[in-house]
């Protein structure tokens, strides 16, 4: 009985995913494995050897992880100071930080051009005040602060949550026993979120690496990551079989981020238990 | 047994969702599918209005999405407009069906001249109906040029490093570099393509972004100083910032021609050349006019436009200044994907 019901309830549920993922995944590596003739190949799955796309994927990857860092530089101390100054009500603060994810995140690129461009806001006050120009926009700087201003609350949200689980009796334990500020941080702060941190990462990281609207509208198109060569090759080129295998192979990546960093996080997890 | 039924819930679903596709329409609805913004919206409810033919608009951006869209067939179009050599490329693939556009009441307001530039892509005029047309050149402020521009030169020669726009779209670019080499934009040839992508490339360091509809924005915007653009665009562009300037550069540039066919799939023609003829009546080819501002190839509308306008080189260009352009036919898969490659090689520089 109790079966049964478990077995209705999760037809939605597989409906959703062999609809729009397994079906649609076995398309993409059909498509990956095939020339235009339908011929099985490698030629697409080992197309990301070529130096075009070698280097769009290394660009992503780079770009990906200075964005991460910085997420993690902006988000910890953040977290770190939102757990002491005890805020009775979590809640708002919560709430002040998801608030810029309810406007779409397109249009908020769009205002981070205006803001960041060659005659935008911020290049206007600086020549008011005489303190001469930024020149960032189109450039990899541009995507970054772009990835950055996007991807931060998936970053703030895990490490706060985990920073603030943290109960206080194990810091005072620990200076008790005679830890200092700096030994607080490193030897407990930081290993007991470490499983905000990587979840914070995976969430940042990999929709950073498969970005391409970002780099677009901040890039002026001069810039090419991966996601751009993919959404190209699909929307221009016509050639699904080579879009199809450079997605495979940024899929790889993405799926060695989230063993990464989620197998951290779940050793973590059973370390604290 | 529960596998069972499981498995039937699926089939059946799977059934209802592709369903839709292919059932049958009412025979007076005619699904169209055109450009976004690219149609006065009143006129649709004017054509139902006019004739009880109900219209189901779609849009789509480039000719490649509407190629997409179409060939994956969920809608079933029935009419559809876009670009010359998408146009080409549909009637190669026989998606396009053969109209008698003469037997039209309006046949006589299209100007003779683009059912002669039509050939290059409709050889025979079996296809195709103009819609709008136009061309590509440089959008320029006036107040921040040296010396008034007329050639492709000035996206090259580095007098304007870092305030230049191009067109983010593969042949649109190409098609600058070929033609201020002196070679046609059709080309073949590999060792002309490769030497354009040459100086593509050599340029890159000079052009601020590659663009597509917001090029005309940034020149506005005064973030640039000139870019490439179409010709619309340009009139459009003039309407915000009076000191721009559009030209068609005298090396010759591109001239695009927007058309409408009848797909393959339309099973009511006559409904579709209803709407086609409509389309072609002066009032309407003139409220579309006003709506999209780019050259309409209808001489009812041109014959009775306000002096000022029919002055302006944007919206219609002399015979004088299109001597050197060209319209876009379709490439063979080989240069296809060598334009691809260079493209890419150029974005990666």
């Amino acid at each position: 009985m109790n079966k049964n019901r478990v077995q209705v309830l999760s037809i939605p549920y597989i409906l959703w995913v062999i609809g729009f993922t397994v079906i649609p995944l076995i398309f993409v590596v059909a498509k990956a494995a095939t020339n235009a003739e339908g011929d099985f190949t490698f030629e697409y799955l080992l197309a990301i050897f070529d130096p075009v796309h070698r280097k769009a994927l290394l660009l992503s990857v780079c770009l990906a992880f200075i964005s991460s860092v910085i997420c993690v530089l902006i988000s910890y101390p953040a977290a770190l100071i939102l757990k002491s100054a005890k805020f009775k009500d979590t809640k708002i603060i919560m709430f002040i930080m998801i608030l810029p994810m309810w406007m779409n995140f397109i249009l908020r690129i769009l205002a981070i051009q205006l803001l960041i461009s060659k005659n935008g806001v911020i290049n206007h006050l600086l020549s008011v005040l005489h303190l001469g120009q930024i020149d960032i926009i189109n450039t990899p700087i541009a995507i970054v602060i772009g990835m950055v201003y996007d991807y931060l609350p998936y970053m703030l949200l895990p490490v706060l949550n985990c920073v603030l689980a943290i109960p206080d009796d194990i810091i005072e334990a620990g200076k008790d026993l005679g830890a200092g500020k700096f030994h607080v941080l490193t030897k407990i702060l930081i290993p007991l979120s470490l499983s905000g941190i990587g979840s914070g990462i995976t969430m940042v990281f990999v929709p950073s690496m498969t970005e391409f609207v970002i780099a677009n509208i901040l890039g002026g198109g001069k810039i090419q990551l991966l996601g751009n060569i993919i959404e190209q090759e699909f929307s221009v080129s016509m050639n699904w079989n080579l879009g199809s295998g450079l997605s495979l192979t940024l899929m790889i990546f993405v799926l060695i981020t989230t063993l990464l960093f989620g197998r951290n996080s779940a050793n973590n997890r059973n370390f604290v238990l | 047994m529960k596998k069972k039924s499981v498995c039937m819930l699926l089939v059946l679903s799977m059934a209802l969702c592709i369903l839709p596709g292919c059932g049958t329409k009412s025979s007076d609805t005619l699904t169209v599918f055109n450009y976004g913004e690219y149609i006065e919206p009143e006129m649709l409810e004017k054509f139902t209005a006019e004739t009880g033919i109900k219209v189901n608009y779609e849009e789509a951006t480039t000719p490649e999405e509407m190629y997409t869209k179409y060939t994956a067939g969920a809608i079933s179009y029935d009419l559809l407009c876009t670009s010359d050599y998408m146009i080409k490329r549909l009637i190669d693939e026989g998606q396009a069906q053969e109209v008698d556009f003469s037997s039209m009441e309006n046949y006589g307001n299209i100007d003779e001249k683009f059912w002669t530039l039509s050939q290059s892509f409709d050889p025979g005029n079996k296809y195709a109906l103009p819609y709008f047309w136009g061309t590509v050149g440089i959008l320029y402020n006036t107040k921040k040029v040296s010396k008034p521009v007329d050639s492709w030169d000035v996206l090259f020669d580095g007098e304007y490093a870092g305030q230049i726009i191009m067109q983010d779209s593969m042949r649109d670019s190409f098609m600058v570099a070929l033609k201020y080499l002196g070679y046609s934009l059709n080309t073949t040839d590999e060792a002309q393509i490769r030497e354009a992508a040459e100086l593509l490339k050599s340029q890159k360091a000079d052009v601020a972004s590659y663009l597509v509809d917001e090029a005309r924005d940034e020149i506005v915007a005064e973030n640039a100083v000139m870019g490439v653009v179409y010709s619309g665009e340009a009139y459009l562009g003039h309407d915000f910032n009076n000191d721009l300037e559009y030209v068609i550069p005298k090396e010759g540039s591109n001239l695009w021609i927007d058309s409408w066919i009848v797909t393959s799939k339309c099973k009511n023609t006559e409904a579709a050349k209803k709407f086609l003829d409509f389309l072609c009546r002066e009032d309407v080819a003139n409220a579309n006019f006003e709506f999209i501002y780019y050259s309409t190839p209808n001489k009812a509308v041109v014959d009775n436009m306000d002096e000022e306008l029919r002055a302006n080189t944007a919206v219609v260009p002399t015979d004088e200044s299109i001597k050197g352009c060209e319209v876009y036919e379709a490439l063979d898969a080989d240069t296809t994907s060598l334009y691809n490659n260079l493209w890419k090689e150029i974005k990666s520089e």
